[in-house]
Parts: C-alpha cells; structure tokens; sequence
C-alpha cells in the first residue's frame, strides 16, 4: 500500500484504519510479526466495499448473502450426491456421462460455474486429472470454491507435464500402465470426475456412499476409501 | 499474451501445498473480495473473459506473490476505473467525489439465489456444421496474440484429435475487448503426453483441452 493510501486509511478514523492501529500496537508490545496482524488486503478491501457501498454500487446485505452461499450451501456434498447416484443408479450414470449438465440439475445443482458440465470417469485402467492451468476454472456449483492448492502455481504448471508426480504429491501412485487423462478447463466446460467405487461397500445406502466421496477424489488427485 | 498466467508445462514452482480441512475463506476479507467482485459485476459492464484478462494484466511479479483473492480486488479496483463505475481518485480516497449521485445497486440479496442459480451461460447457437468432426486430426494454430486468449502455449503447434465437439461458444478472445462474441464451436482435442512433452513422457498419458475453432487447423 503506498503512504497516501495508508494515510487515509488511518485518517478516516474507521474500522480499517482502528485495525490498522491495533495491529502496530500488538506488533509493538510483542514483537512476534506474523500471521496474526492485519495484512494489507483486509484494509485494502474494507476501503473498497466501504466506497462502494456509499456511492450504491453494490448493497452490503447481497455481499453477505454471497458468502454464506459460498461458505454453507455450495459445496463438495453436492457433488458427493451425484457421485453416489451414479454408483447405485446406472440409468442415471448413463445420463451423467451422457449430458452431465442437465443430470447434475436433475438433483437441484447448476448455475454459476456450472453452467456447462462435464463428467469423466475413472475405471481401473483410466484415471482423470483436473485443472485449470489458465486461471482457477472449478466446477462451483457441484464442488464449492476451489482451495488454495488448485488455484496455485505448482498445480497449475505441473500437472499437465507430470501429473503422475503431481499424484504422487496426493499420495496417489498409478501403476505405470493406467491411462491418465488430464482436462485442462481452457473453456467454459466444467469438469467433474466420476471416481470409482470402492470394494466392499456394496450393502451401503446412497447417503452413506456419499458420506465417503471427497472433494479430491472428484477433482481426479484422490481415490474414494471404504 | 504471453504472460505469467499460462503456465501450463512450467517445473519450478515448488511443491503443492495442500491443506488439511481448509477453509472455504482464510479471513472474512476473502469472502468480502470475491463478493464484491460477483456484485459490482451484476452491472454489466465487463464480461467473464475481460474480468479473467484483467487479472491476467496483473505485472507477473505481483501475479505470483499475490494470493488469489488480493489479485480478484486489485483486478476490481481497474475494471471499476476502467468501466468509469468509480474514479481513480475514489479509489485513492476511499470516499465518494463531492457531489456524485447515490446509484442503485442491481443486485440485491433477494436476488442473490437466482443470479447464482441461472449463472451465465456461454454457450450460443451457431447454425450450421462444425469445421472439425471427431477423430480429425488437427493442429493448434501457432499464434501469439497480445491480448486475451484462452489457447495455452503448450498446446500451440501440437497436433492431436479431436475428442468431442461441445458445441459452439462465445470466443474469449474478442470478448474480453468487447469486440463482439464471435461464437464458434469449441472441440475437447486430445494430445499425446508425447506429442506434448516428448518421448520422457508416459507413452499412456494424455491432455485434453477445450479449444475453439479459431485455434485449429487440419493437420
């Protein structure tokens, strides 16, 4: 931040600059600078939304309506369903495979960041990678928003030219001749990856199938446990 | 462009930090950043392509060491100035200028379910036969346009086939200068790890990416 920025920050007298304060003092008294101190991004967008929301531009009640989607009712348990549907229903698999984005919303999920699906499945001999080596495309509306890791540099640069050292990285180690298929989200196709269903769990429910596929298992860098 | 962002193909980033029960924010301000961003953008005045662009623009220094959610604020506070939604000196202030009038925000949080639920498709209707049938060979085209493009530089001159035709989209590379959508077919083209990597790569391996028509050519 440079120094007017800062000066009107602590100017202003607001919640931004207080914190600001607060966090010089804490620094002061203990001298242990690290991650408890307000980093220049919370001020930085505190000073955003406050002008945006004094000039109209954006209404603080939707910004709060956006979060909690995004931190209570988006996620990777939406997924977690459509996975476990395809492993107990083979008409439904058929149509996920199919045309996913139309058997994703036949379960209630679509719209943003999912407005075009794809499914791609793993077999014991195929195993499906992920990515967005571009930017940080994810399939929002099936598996939440993406963590740190698929967003960063390391996944996005390797795991088109190593994704078995990618994979190994997960604690998942292919045998040589399995066929890794890696999508790279360059458009506006999402890609969701149908994992296989682990042995010994044929006499569970379709919830309780649910309850066992993860977030990384659908994005291709893990494997459903029993 | 040929900037930081395409990084497919690149060795020295390090290892992948993958964190255990993360979560889906690390501090309100993230949540606060992406929000803005999804708000602010219901008044239409940019579109996906010139929002990803943007963050693309970000010097490649910055664009590594910022975190994900600082580059989406810095990439806000441009398109606001550049789209003439707030001022430069707004932004160095923090204050609205003297005098300006109150607007209406477009998106309200009774509308936040179905502006999420509709999303914003980019699919359009082409009439007419696609270019490329599956199972054609095709090459990506060797170009390098300065602005906004969605062909990865690893791909460029590669051969491969293609996979699927997903139907036809709007073409990124103009929209996101707001020259016009330009929709045309998008084909999922399969590479050899080989073709991609040479021949230390796994004779089993494959990359599939989503190309549109103004990318390829026969092969």
């Amino acid at each position: 931040m440079d120094a007017t920025r800062r000066g009107f920050l602590m100017a202003a007298g607001g919640t931004a600059a207080n914190e600001l304060s607060q966090a010089q003092d804490h620094d002061h008294d203990h001298d242990h600078g690290h991650q408890d101190v307000p980093s220049d991004p919370t001020l930085r967008v505190k000073a955003l939304e406050s002008l945006l929301v004094e000039k109209g531009l954006v209404d603080p009640a939707a910004l709060d309506a956006l979060i909690d989607t995004y931190e209570h009712k988006v996620g990777p348990r939406n997924g977690a369903q459509v996975v476990a549907k395809a492993w107990v229903d083979p008409a439904y698999k058929k149509r996920l495979l199919a045309d996913a984005t139309n058997a994703i919303a036949e379960l209630g999920y679509g719209g943003r960041q999912g407005e075009h699906m794809v499914v791609v499945e793993n077999t014991p001999k195929i195993h499906n990678l992920v990515v967005c080596t571009l930017c940080s495309c994810y399939p929002w509306s099936v598996l939440g928003l993406p963590p740190v890791w698929y967003k960063s540099a390391p996944y996005r640069s390797r795991a088109v030219i190593d994704p078995r050292g990618v994979l190994r990285e997960f604690g998942v180690d292919l045998p040589q001749d399995t066929e890794v298929r890696v999508w790279d989200s360059t458009a506006e196709l999402r890609y969701l990856v149908l994992p296989e269903r682990p042995a010994g769990t044929e006499k569970l429910s379709e919830e309780q199938l649910a309850a066992l596929v993860t977030r990384d298992a659908m994005v291709g860098v893990g494997k459903v446990k029993a | 462009m040929n900037g930081i962002h395409d990084m497919g193909g690149m060795q020295d980033m390090g290892p992948i930090h993958a964190e255990k029960n993360e979560p889906v924010f690390h501090a309100p301000w993230e949540g606060r950043s992406l929000a803005l961003n999804l708000a602010a953008g219901a008044w239409r005045k940019w579109n996906i392509d010139a929002g990803r662009h943007q963050i693309e623009l970000i010097p490649p220094a910055d664009y590594l060491r910022m975190s994900y959610y600082e580059k989406w604020a810095q990439r806000l506070e441009e398109l606001l100035v550049k789209t003439g939604l707030v001022t430069q000196a707004e932004i160095d202030s923090g204050k609205p200028a003297p005098g300006s009038p109150k607007a209406t925000p477009p998106l309200t949080a009774d509308k936040v379910p179905a502006i999420l639920r509709s999303g914003g498709p980019a699919s359009r209707n082409v009439p007419g036969p696609s270019r490329f049938k599956v199972g054609q060979r095709v090459r990506a085209r060797n170009i390098n346009p300065t602005g906004h493009t969605r062909l990865p530089r690893y791909a460029r001159g590669k051969t491969g086939t293609i996979h699927l035709d997903h139907g036809a989209y709007v073409f990124p590379d103009t929209n996101a200068h707001f020259l016009g959508e330009k929709p045309q077919h998008v084909y999922s083209v399969h590479f050899t790890a080989q073709e991609l990597w040479g021949q230390q790569a796994s004779a089993h391996d494959a990359v599939y990416v989503d190309m549109w028509d103004d990318y390829l050519e026969h092969a």
